[in-house]
């Protein structure tokens, strides 16, 4: 489903991200870890065509994703609160997403249904613009919007950074049922490895910008996570 | 410590993404306030003797008019004069007491343009006063009264920064005690002129502005100092959200996607519910021309740039930005799958419907004259035939982020109207006064009108044309927006 070729970034010669070659199939759920400025934030920002690479390119469902934009058609995305509109009401940002993904208010209405769960009562009918909800209320809204319209492609910068215990608990859930789905793609970055070794099929850590490993998830994962991570920081 | 301050102060100048344009514009801003120091050096310097000339006590009639100067002062200020923005919130926590944040930030606009261009008018003014044998104590007494007045204004105008509403009061307060003084009916002036030339005549009287001054600074320091707390004036504001379907809007298709979100920006944002405002203030700008009120605007050229003036607030105010407007959440829009000529139909409609209603509302300019009415028709037809589109493409280049929830920052700039914005506007409104004149002094004012109207439905052919140049730029100018954008300020 996705296809990343020679691609590198540097910035004044500073090379922050180079991987040779990264094919993701469809239907896996991938997950990419790795310590700050490992390049997680700016893989997934030359995935999106946010930033420019300096060689190489990414193909996402046969697309180049800097020549053509037909990948957004089947692609979603939550990188950060940029990803809002901080003046409408959580309702009204979920529509419009819909709106763009062709989406009616009643499809829309349905997918929310399932997450009441999720929401905890604090998003829905509150009376309040996304500006002013909490940063973890702000990401659930966030995430849940990447679900709207049955993306195929689905990319979470971060996802379980500044929830609370529940509600990680619950988006584990949700993105596990997401991974059993053999049609969705999943891609999510964490600092939390045990999160991560529970719900990606595939691991790939990255350090300074490069490949250090890719590991198909088994029970071991996490302990061999473990090791490496303390490994680097001692 | 103040050189620390004015450390940050520097680096943030010279590291904003915007940079470039900023430098390029405050060169120009450097020319407009040459300008202006030069036109009240010329007028402080030669009032006294037109005055005296036309046998009156110069002295005496400047202070007559004292009291409008010091309005209008404050006034202008409001529209033009930019609060200082310091990045508060990291200071608080910095071992230094939080007065010295204040003083810097209120010392920072006490060195403002705004106050030290006065200087230019009362000191020749008060040169000119001694040369003539004026009391020596009481010019003294006088220059220092009033200055400590533009002072004041300067601390006044600190408070008035989230005041509108008392700022529109106030403005046509005085706008009506002037029209009562013209018609002479009411004179205000008799009132306040005592005063000001007490300021001269009892040099003890100038102790008063001067109070006053201490009065204001003492106040502007606490109210800050006051508000210095996350949860009180640094504190964002919450408001109870309202949820619209705007139904009636669905008939324009797929576009009803963004014109609803654009008016749902538009109304529920203090920055741009400005554009609303400073639109409906552009409205009235025309009585200073189509009444001849004002001297060096008689004149059918004039008629010309007021048309486009009046009918084109929104235009200017609102389609300058685009697409600034939606810097906050731009990476959204860029992996949406969203179509760019949409998007831009729609800021298109927004724009053309704003100038539409604009011009309608304009229609009691018919008062003074068939021709003012078709200055009016004819520059709203150029605006949205040809303005629209210039607006648009002017736009894509400015990378300005618009902090729309700007209440962030205590000393917030909420004004969307500024001296940038000004001199984008500009050449939109010589291209149809050219093209008037030469129509007036050819054949006469009807093929002026046509000419100008003719231009801005040929605008309107090359829609698609532009709109696809726009689109052009966004997409290649898309990675530098999203990194300017990333920036705050």
């Amino acid at each position: 489903m996705i296809d990343i070729y020679n691609l590198s970034k540097s910035y004044n010669g500073v090379s922050v991200l180079n991987l040779e070659r990264v094919e993701i199939p469809k239907g896996q759920s991938f997950g990419l870890v790795g310590n700050n400025g490992a390049g997680k934030t700016t893989l997934f920002s030359s995935l999106l065509d946010l930033i420019q690479p300096t060689t190489g390119y990414i193909k996402n469902g046969g697309y180049k994703v800097n020549e053509s934009e037909e990948w957004k058609t089947h692609t979603a995305s939550f990188i950060d609160e940029t990803f809002l509109i901080g003046y409408l009401t959580p309702e009204e940002y979920f529509y419009f997403i819909g709106d763009l993904r062709g989406q009616n208010k009643a499809d829309v209405d349905g997918l929310l249904s399932g997450f009441e769960d999720f929401f905890n009562d604090e998003i829905l009918g509150k009376r309040k613009y996304l500006r002013d909800l909490s940063k973890g209320n702000q990401k659930k809204v966030g995430i849940v919007a990447t679900l709207i319209g049955n993306p195929d492609v689905i990319i979470l910068d971060e996802p379980f950074a500044n929830l609370d215990p529940t509600t990680q608990i619950r988006l584990k859930g949700i993105i596990k049922e997401l991974a059993t789905n053999k049609d969705v793609t999943v891609l999510v970055s964490s600092h939390d490895l045990q999160h991560v070794t529970e719900v990606c099929e595939r691991i790939v850590v990255l350090e300074k910008g490069e490949q250090v490993k890719d590991i198909m998830t088994s029970p071991e994962t996490l302990k061999e996570l473990e090791n490496y991570f303390s490994g680097t920081i001692v | 410590m103040i050189k620390q301050f004015l450390n940050l102060e520097w680096k943030s100048f010279f590291r904003s993404a915007s940079f470039q344009v900023n430098l390029v514009l405050k060169i120009l801003m450097g020319f407009g306030a040459l300008w202006m120091c030069a036109s009240f050096a010329i007028m402080g310097g030669g009032i006294f003797f037109i005055l005296e000339k036309s046998d009156l006590e110069p002295l005496k009639t400047v202070n007559q008019f004292m009291l409008y100067y010091v309005v209008f002062d404050l006034l202008f200020r409001y529209f033009l004069q930019k609060m200082p923005i310091i990045n508060i919130k990291p200071m608080l926590l910095m071992p230094f007491n939080k007065s010295k944040i204040v003083k810097f930030a209120l010392g920072k606009t006490a060195l403002s343009f705004f106050n030290w261009m006065h200087a230019f008018f009362f000191i020749p003014f008060s040169v000119v006063l001694l040369s003539h044998g004026y009391n020596p104590v009481g010019v003294i007494t006088w220059h220092f009264g009033m200055m400590a007045l533009i002072y004041m204004n300067n601390f006044i105008n600190v408070f008035l920064n989230d005041e509108t509403v008392f700022v529109v009061i106030f403005g046509l307060l005085f706008t009506g005690l002037g029209g009562l003084q013209y018609y002479g009916y009411f004179d205000i002036t008799v009132y306040t002129a005592p005063f000001f030339q007490g300021l001269y005549e009892q040099p003890l009287v100038a102790v008063l502005p001067v109070i006053l001054l201490v009065v204001m600074l003492y106040a502007a320091f606490k109210y800050f100092k006051k508000r210095l707390y996350l949860d009180a004036g640094l504190a964002k504001k919450t408001e109870t959200a309202t949820t619209e379907h705007m139904d009636w809007l669905n008939r324009f298709g797929k576009l009803s996607v963004f014109l609803k979100n654009d008016i749902k920006l538009i109304l529920r944002n203090k920055r741009s519910k400005m554009t609303i405002f400073m639109s409906i203030m552009f409205l009235f700008y025309g009585l200073l021309f189509f009444t001849n009120a004002v001297e060096v605007y008689k004149g059918p050229i004039w008629r010309m740039f007021a048309a486009v003036f009046v009918t084109g607030g929104f235009l200017f105010n609102f389609g300058q930005f685009v697409p600034s407007w939606d810097s906050a959440y731009y990476p959204l829009m860029m992996t949406q799958n969203i179509r760019y000529k949409e998007y831009l139909r729609s800021k298109w409609w927004l724009v053309v419907i704003a100038t539409g209603v604009s011009t309608i509302l304009c229609i009691p300019y018919l008062y003074f004259g068939w021709e003012v009415l078709a200055a009016i028709f004819v520059g709203a037809i150029f605006n949205m035939g040809f303005n629209s589109h210039l607006v648009l493409l002017g736009g894509a280049y400015i990378k300005t982020p618009i902090d729309l929830s700007s209440g962030k920052k205590a000393f917030g700039d909420k004004s969307s109207f500024n001296i940038k914005t000004l001199l984008i506007s500009l050449p939109k409104m010589l291209g149809p006064m050219l093209l008037y004149v030469i129509g007036h002094y050819t054949l006469g004012p009807v093929f002026g009108f046509a000419l100008v109207a003719l231009a801005g439905v040929a605008g309107f052919a090359f829609r698609d044309k532009v709109f696809d140049m726009i689109i052009k730029i966004y997409k290649t100018e898309k990675y530098k927006t999203l990194n300017a954008y990333k920036q705050n300020n």
